[in-house]
């Protein structure tokens, strides 16, 4: 049941076979037996899921069940819940109850599915493998001296170790894609303004994009069909007609053009993910689809960029926490400005400061021009770039990140290092594309590699079945951690 | 060698929208602290602001009023203004920035001193409210109210176009009438919903422009006047010592009526503006212009000018054109009036009816006597049936409730006589009772010509028709 598809637990529940309540029971069981060891959840209450479980059990009894209902599923620390402890894995959040939904919560709850738990994240998401948080490193389910991939890191091994069946992140500069690919799971950043982002904590307001992680793309179809959609509380959703997700999972890749991006196989990739990549692409190949070389020639200006642009927005963003009117305040202080300094300077953790400093640099007056103004001219060119490439291709297929999972510690003195890790992810959310990341294979030490795959505007249905149609005729998505075995 | 005066004003303009500039709280004034502020408005974590459109609407209006069309963006950008202070409840403000929504337009204005002159407008900007710091209520502590937090503004930036500090006061006064007059903000200065920030300079004629001060938040006009007064007579008293003015911002201090220094220029906080993530630009098409445009009432200037060719004095235009309301009045009281007697209805506007209103404390939305009636009171002194001094009477008895002018004429018996063979008896009688008045007026006594007119009206008891006395009396002594 720990292993079983959305699909498969929708259909358990409907036919009465197993109740929500005995199915949420197994999954906190299974928490219960893990978090010690992974650190994937800051919070789980088995009263509060439970009693949502049971509502659940009614509803699939009154013939009113979803597709998702009755199904645990956790969410990032990211997303304001009502009632429950929503701390950004941060300590200047770690007394913040939420007093309200998130709009992905929302979806959920209307959905039917269960709230399993809050789980772990680097700090305001900032970050590469989830080790920021407040609440201490996440492990990675196939190796826990190494990290999961950040900053969703909580959400991916909860997955991974089959503690809950889909789980939600945040992905800004890959952060739902990269921990997916370093903890061998499904992530979906879905196209800026597809899923709301009222109620999700702000990292970078224009980057910031929510997704679903699954074990399958067909799980990871289901929910999205339940997270997307217009919402008037965020003025940067998209308005547009619901679509279904799953519509196109079952087409045939022939006559699919795969773009390959030159820039994505060069000097920095290791080899062992070069390889896994390159049977991927060859395996698309044998399904059907075409290899077409493409250039994406402003790629090394993303990273760049992007460490202007997401710490300018973070550094306004995260100036609302203050110790003012919510969450923690510094004990002793002299004037309301040593408040200020005490209350941020104990309340956020190294990265979230080192941000913070970058992005007021960035923004100060005589230097804007030459940062902040031209980062955005560098995110219309990668956006061009892409709009290129996909006159000549229908996705583009690389590596989701240059290495498999790295020890926990092995980058945390180097920034640089940590911030390259994105290098392959982050022009999506420049461009504000869909992207995945879907298992590909194994490279070094047994370690998960990732296969991304980004889509053009709102083409999640073609990204999904691509990645459906690899995942028919392969089973790396169904490989679990050894020693973990559900 | 003179001084001349240069001013700019900043006028926030609370536009009066029943919720938030960015969120559903409501703006409704007084409440209890806090309880008006709702997630958005206190900057719960992962809340996010929404334009509201009404405010929107409101400064389209506004750019409409003083430029038209062309001085409104088709596309402008929120941005952010970061700083620190409790009352900023994001860590920002929300304002426009590098691209407001109205730039340009100008506003008529008649100067107590240069007469009708044009200020120019630089921007009109949309902005929210920050929320309010109470120092007093609290020992060693400060109260935070957030009900104010978010409340849509309008910042109304002038050139410094203005030469004295009356001028900035009539300024400010036409300002403030064309906001309420185009309906998009009460004007309600104790409330702070028309606040004024002067920049004060002074400058040798012809020179370039000096060093200026800004002064803050202004909310009365009388503040306004003498703040700038203090203001303009300490930098020159500065310059004439020798000294520098240096740039900074000061307050008013009402108490003192004395202007304090702030913060100086170099204390200047980088705001660090940049465009909001959070909202798309702001994006207007002309067909929403179009019907905003199409729902604008006629503007005070051209009301003014349609008084002024009626054959009112402009002062009295301008009074009859301080508010919308009142402009409305007098134009349905105008209906079909001439050169001759259009001042005349404008003179019981600016006469009774003004000191009945004042007398009451009332706006002229509360009056007791409508235009239609006040017409109908000064056209029975027009047609003769009463005079002057009879027909403040009747309005006295209209203002009371005592019903409509023909009414209380009737019901009193006010009616003038009129009739010349009626008048013509009374004053055959007078003359034949008088002989020794006939006398002295025959030898040249002019007075006592006013004595034998007195002896009529009291004859008649004040009803006679004065004019007809006079004529008929001068007849009758001259055969």
């Amino acid at each position: 049941m720990l292993n079983a598809s959305l699909k498969e637990l929708s259909t358990e529940l409907s036919q009465r076979k197993i109740s929500s309540v005995e199915l949420t029971k197994l999954f906190l069981a299974r928490i219960d037996a893990l978090n010690g060891k992974l650190n994937a959840f800051i919070t789980i209450d088995a009263e509060k899921t439970l009693a949502q479980a049971r509502t659940a059990d009614a509803r699939i009894a009154k013939g009113a069940a979803q597709a998702l209902t009755g199904i645990p599923v956790a969410h990032k620390d990211i997303f304001v819940a009502r009632d429950w402890l929503t701390t950004c894995g941060s300590k200047i959040l770690s007394n913040f109850i939420g007093p309200y939904d998130a709009h992905l919560i929302e979806r959920f709850n209307g959905a039917g599915a269960v709230l399993l738990g809050k789980t772990n994240m680097d700090e305001f998401a900032m970050g590469s493998s989830s080790e920021s948080s407040f609440y201490g490193p996440v492990k990675n389910p196939w190796d826990p001296d190494r990290v999961p991939g950040g900053s969703s890191g909580g959400s991916a091994a909860a997955v991974a170790a089959r503690m809950a069946p889909a789980a939600t992140g945040t992905d800004t500069g890959g952060s739902i894609r990269q921990p997916a690919a370093l903890s061998g799971v499904c992530g979906l950043k879905p196209t800026y303004g597809l899923v709301s982002r009222y109620g999700m904590i702000a990292f970078a307001s224009s980057l910031d994009q929510a997704g679903p992680f699954a074990k399958s793309a067909e799980d990871l179809a289901l929910l999205l069909n339940v997270i997307a959609g217009f919402d008037p509380r965020d003025s940067t959703s998209i308005e547009r007609e619901p679509e279904d997700y799953t519509r196109e999972l079952d087409k045939p890749l022939s006559g699919l053009r795969v773009g390959v991006p030159k820039e994505h196989f060069g000097e920095g990739l290791a080899a062992d993910v070069g390889k896994a990549v390159e049977a991927a692409l060859a395996h698309l190949e044998k399904l059907g689809a075409k290899r077409v070389p493409i250039e994406l020639p402003n790629s090394s200006l993303s990273v760049p960029a992007y460490y202007v642009i997401a710490p300018a927005e973070a550094s306004s963003n995260l100036s609302r926490f203050d110790g003012a009117r919510y969450g923690y305040r510094a004990k002793d202080y002299k004037d309301l400005a040593d408040m200020y300094r005490r209350t941020r300077a104990e309340g956020f953790g190294a990265e979230v400061r080192r941000r913070i400093l970058i992005g007021t640099y960035v923004l100060s007056h005589g230097y804007y021009d030459a940062y902040y103004l031209k980062a955005q001219k560098v995110r219309r060119l990668i956006a061009n770039d892409f709009a290129e490439a996909f006159k000549r291709c229908d996705i583009v297929v690389g590596p989701t990140s240059p290495t498999v999972a790295f020890k926990i510690g092995a980058k945390t003195s180097d920034p640089v290092q940590m911030y390259l890790n994105d290098i392959y992810t982050i022009p999506a959310n420049l461009a504000g594309l869909p992207a995945a990341s879907i298992p590909c294979g194994f490279g070094a030490g047994g370690l998960p590699v990732g296969l991304h795959l980004v889509g053009n505007y709102f083409a999640e249905a073609k990204l999904l079945n691509v990645a459906h149609q690899y995942q028919k005729s392969t089973d790396w998505h169904r490989r679990e951690p050894e020693g973990l075995k559900s | 060698m003179s001084w001349e005066i240069v001013i700019g004003l900043e006028t926030h303009a609370q536009l009066s929208t029943a919720s938030k500039m960015f969120s559903g709280g409501s703006t409704a004034f007084g409440a209890p602290p806090n309880t008006q502020a709702n997630a958005v408005d206190i900057a719960l974590p992962g809340v996010l602001p929404v334009v509201n459109r009404g405010a929107v609407e409101r400064a389209i209006r506004f750019g409409l009023a003083v430029g038209g069309e062309k001085v409104i963006n088709r596309r402008s950008i929120f941005a952010r203004k970061n700083y620190f202070y409790p009352d900023l409840p994001k860590g920002y403000q929300i304002s426009q920035f590098e691209l407001p929504i109205v730039k340009g337009g100008e506003i008529p204005i008649v100067s107590p001193t240069r007469g009708e002159i044009k200020i120019r407008l630089t921007r009109a900007h949309l902005e929210e409210d920050a929320g309010k710091s109470l120092h007093e209520a609290f020992h060693n502590m400060s109260g935070i109210d957030l009900n104010r937090a978010g409340v849509p503004l309008l910042e109304i930036v002038s050139e410094p176009d203005m030469r004295s500090a009356e001028e900035a006061v009539a300024y400010a006064k036409t300002l403030h009438s064309l906001v309420r007059w185009i309906g998009i903000c009460d004007g309600n200065m104790q409330e702070g919903s028309f606040r004024c920030d002067a920049n004060v300079s002074v400058r040798r004629p012809g020179a370039p422009l000096g060093t200026r001060a800004e002064i803050k938040n202004l909310n009365s006009f009388r503040f306004l006047e003498r703040a700038i007064e203090f203001e303009v007579k300490r930098q020159i008293e500065i310059l004439e010592g020798g000294g520098k003015i240096t740039q900074e911002t000061r307050l008013y201090d009402t108490d003192r009526d004395e202007t304090r220094s702030m913060r100086s220029k170099e204390d200047a906080q980088d705001y660090r503006y940049f465009p909001d993530p959070d909202l798309l630009p702001l994006e207007v098409s002309d067909e929403w212009i179009e019907e905003i445009r199409a729902k604008l009432p006629e503007l005070p200037e051209a009301k003014r000018k349609e008084f002024i060719n009626l054959g009112i004095s402009p002062a009295q235009a301008n009074l009859l054109t301080s508010s919308f309301q009142i402009a409305n009045y007098a134009s349905l009281m105008f209906g079909g009036a001439n050169k001759t007697n259009a001042p005349v209805f404008a003179n019981w506007i600016s006469g009774p009816l003004s000191s009945k209103l004042n007398e009451a404390n009332l706006d002229i939305s509360e009056t007791q006597v409508s235009a239609g009636q006040l017409r109908r009171l000064a056209d029975r002194v027009e047609d003769g049936t009463l005079s002057g001094k009879m027909a403040k009477e009747v309005f006295d008895a209209m203002w009371a409730g005592e019903g409509t002018a023909d009414e209380i004429i009737e019901k009193r018996g006010l009616k003038q006589i009129s009739d010349t063979g009626t008048i013509e008896k009374i004053v055959d009688e007078v003359l034949a009772a008088n002989a020794k008045q006939v006398e002295d007026y025959r030898a040249g006594k002019d007075k006592a010509f006013n004595s034998l007119v007195g002896q009529v009206m009291k004859a008649t008891k004040g009803k006679a028709n004065p004019a007809q006395v006079n004529e008929i009396l001068k007849r009758k002594l001259a055969s």
